[in-house]
């Protein structure tokens, strides 16, 4: 990109190092907590003598974390695949059908984004309680399954697809839907995987509407766990809480890794052009 | 020629509307209207609704109160306070995460080697929950054994009770939250970046430009609509900012990082006040639309778009 001389580059690298391990220190310090046995810990050791899983087996044992993984894997699968759908067709309507109230409607898209979560979330959850979805997978999932940022992604991709190709399959004798569900999302795949990977990692973070909607373990997702978890045990076993807050971190940091360069294009593209 | 009638009336704003297209439209956009209806607008007119009657524990409306809970809420010195701290809250994380996230993705957006490795590690908070991160944090902060005060011990100072002294709890949550929010903003700005045409730099590279130049007359105007994004999507996610208060503070101490969405929740799950906490809310998301409105108008002549 811009090109430095050597001296430069010099600097920048020992900058560039100083300010990474500066960053990364809280999730380093983390790491380390929770390879420490909860005496060690006690007796002030800040520094694991080995490599000591104790931790990571009382996280699994105790604290039903397996059984939370699953929940919020079902729960972020359920907000991904829904909203995929549910965007995707309003995106379809938006680009490749030529309607009254378009606009109006488009515009009404776009206010949802201007009411925060706070101004919706007390009566949010007197409706999911009235619909008997409290302790529910869909309880969770349900009012995420429509978005409108999912929708204008979708919509700047579904604008970049040639318009012979969907006068062709007209031509064809292809309806909408048919269009649709054969032509438009199969060409869109890429798009769709960035935009899924990126509400996955909301949908797995998400923090206060679990905790309203969500009262026990069965259903309860990995996030209001680790609440759970940090209240019983932060004063004494600090181990087993870092070990449990490595595991809840670790499925999506690894998600990021894999798809780090794909979201740096991908949300550039969608989010601001 | 026909095709080409055809293709403008579809992707065109032409107004040759089609009747047999507004019932596919509709049918196509119902989903949406149904989830958007049933959890923003019909739950926004209720709580705006709500906000104006005193309510049982059990929520329900009791009598009609005009503007009692909103009086009764703004007088509260516990709300004042609360107003207060979310201010400082937005006005420490915003500003600092879209600069550190701006100056690192810049940084590291010459192709070296390596620097896929540092692009790694500084977006890699984008993949930590909030949860997972304030526990992180709460070590840091530790009193006695988080690195922090190790570090205060160390330059000779006296260590501080990072989330238990009312002067320093809601900086050391503003900070924490700053870590945390640095990585979607970096990913950001580092995509806006890449993106810019390189014929750009290597032009100025041989006029002999400085960095600092292109920096500032060329990279940060051309990046005005990345910068506008962001500082809107990260003013709204601060005035929501709600895991990371209530895994490190509860609201505390003494009511010092006590935000008004933390109040909010407080008033409305555990005090079971929902009109007073209605209200709260009502007056929150009059803050928020104006302060978004007050930043497009004066962005609008700052922002250049391409």
């Amino acid at each position: 990109m811009i090109k430095s001389n050597k001296w430069q580059i010099g600097i920048l690298y020992f900058i560039l190092i100083v300010l990474a391990l500066l960053y990364i220190l809280p999730i380093l310090s983390g790491i380390m907590i929770s390879f420490i046995p909860g005496v060690d810990y006690l007796s002030g050791s800040l520094f694991p003598k080995s490599l000591n899983f104790e931790n990571y087996v009382k996280a699994f044992q105790n604290a039903n974390v397996p059984r939370m993984m699953i929940n919020s894997t079902v729960t972020s699968l359920l907000i991904v695949s829904g909203q995929l759908i549910v965007s995707s067709l309003a995106a379809y309507a938006f680009v490749f059908l030529n309607f009254k109230w378009k606009e109006p409607l488009f515009f009404i898209f776009l206010m949802t984004m201007m009411v925060p979560f706070e101004a919706t979330f007390i009566a949010n959850f007197q409706t999911i309680k009235e619909m008997h979805l409290i302790d529910s997978y869909f309880g969770m999932a349900l009012p995420s399954l429509a978005s409108a940022f999912s929708t204008f992604f979708l919509r700047q991709t579904f604008k970049q697809i040639p318009n012979e190709l969907i006068e062709a399959s007209k031509v064809n004798g292809f309806n909408h839907w048919k269009i649709y569900k054969d032509v438009v999302m199969p060409i869109s795949k890429q798009s769709l995987i960035t935009l899924g990977i990126y509400q996955f990692l909301g949908a797995w973070n998400m923090y206060l509407w679990p905790l309203l909607v969500s009262s026990n373990n069965n259903v309860r997702t990995v996030q209001i766990g680790l609440r759970q978890i940090q209240s019983e045990e932060a004063l004494t076993e600090w181990g087993v809480v870092m070990a449990s807050a490595v595991i809840v971190a670790l499925p999506t940091l690894i998600i990021l890794y894999l798809s780090q360069k794909r979201l740096q294009e991908g949300l550039a593209e969608g989010a601001v052009k | 020629m026909q095709n080409k009638l055809l293709s403008e009336s579809k992707h065109g704003n032409t107004k040759n509307f089609d009747v047999k297209d507004l019932k596919v439209a509709l049918l196509f956009l119902l989903p949406s209207i149904i989830v958007f209806s049933l959890f923003i607008f019909y739950p926004m007119l209720k709580t705006i609704y709500t906000s104006l009657f005193l309510t049982s524990t059990g929520s329900k409306l009791v009598a009609f109160a005009a503007i009692e809970n909103y009086v009764t809420a703004i007088k509260s010195s516990v709300f004042q306070t609360g107003f207060e701290s979310t201010i400082i809250f937005v006005l420490v994380t915003v500003p600092l995460t879209v600069i550190i996230g701006f100056l690192l993705a810049f940084l590291t957006s010459e192709e070296l080697r390596g620097m896929a490795f540092f692009r790694l590690i500084f977006s890699s908070t984008m993949g930590i929950s909030v949860a997972a991160s304030s526990i992180f944090w709460q070590f840091m902060f530790n009193p006695v054994n988080g690195y922090l005060n190790k570090l205060m011990l160390f330059l000779g100072q006296k260590p501080i009770g990072w989330l238990t002294d009312p002067k320093y709890a809601i900086y050391a949550v503003s900070f924490a939250t700053i870590w945390m929010n640095i990585g979607f903003i970096y990913i950001i700005f580092l995509g806006a970046i890449q993106s810019i045409d390189s014929s750009l730099f290597e032009a100025a590279a041989v006029q002999g430009v400085k960095k600092t130049y292109l920096m500032r007359k060329v990279i940060i105007p051309i990046l005005s609509p990345t910068f506008y994004f962001v500082i809107t999507v990260s003013i709204i996610n601060a005035f929501q900012a709600f895991g990371q208060i209530d895994l490190l503070t509860k609201g505390g101490p003494n009511n010092a990082t006590n935000t008004l969405v933390y109040q909010i929740y407080q008033d409305s799950f555990i005090n079971l006040n929902s009109g007073r906490a209605s209200a709260e809310a009502v007056i929150l998301f009059i803050i928020i639309v104006v302060i978004t409105l007050v930043q497009t108008k004066f962005s609008e002549s700052k922002v250049h778009y391409q």
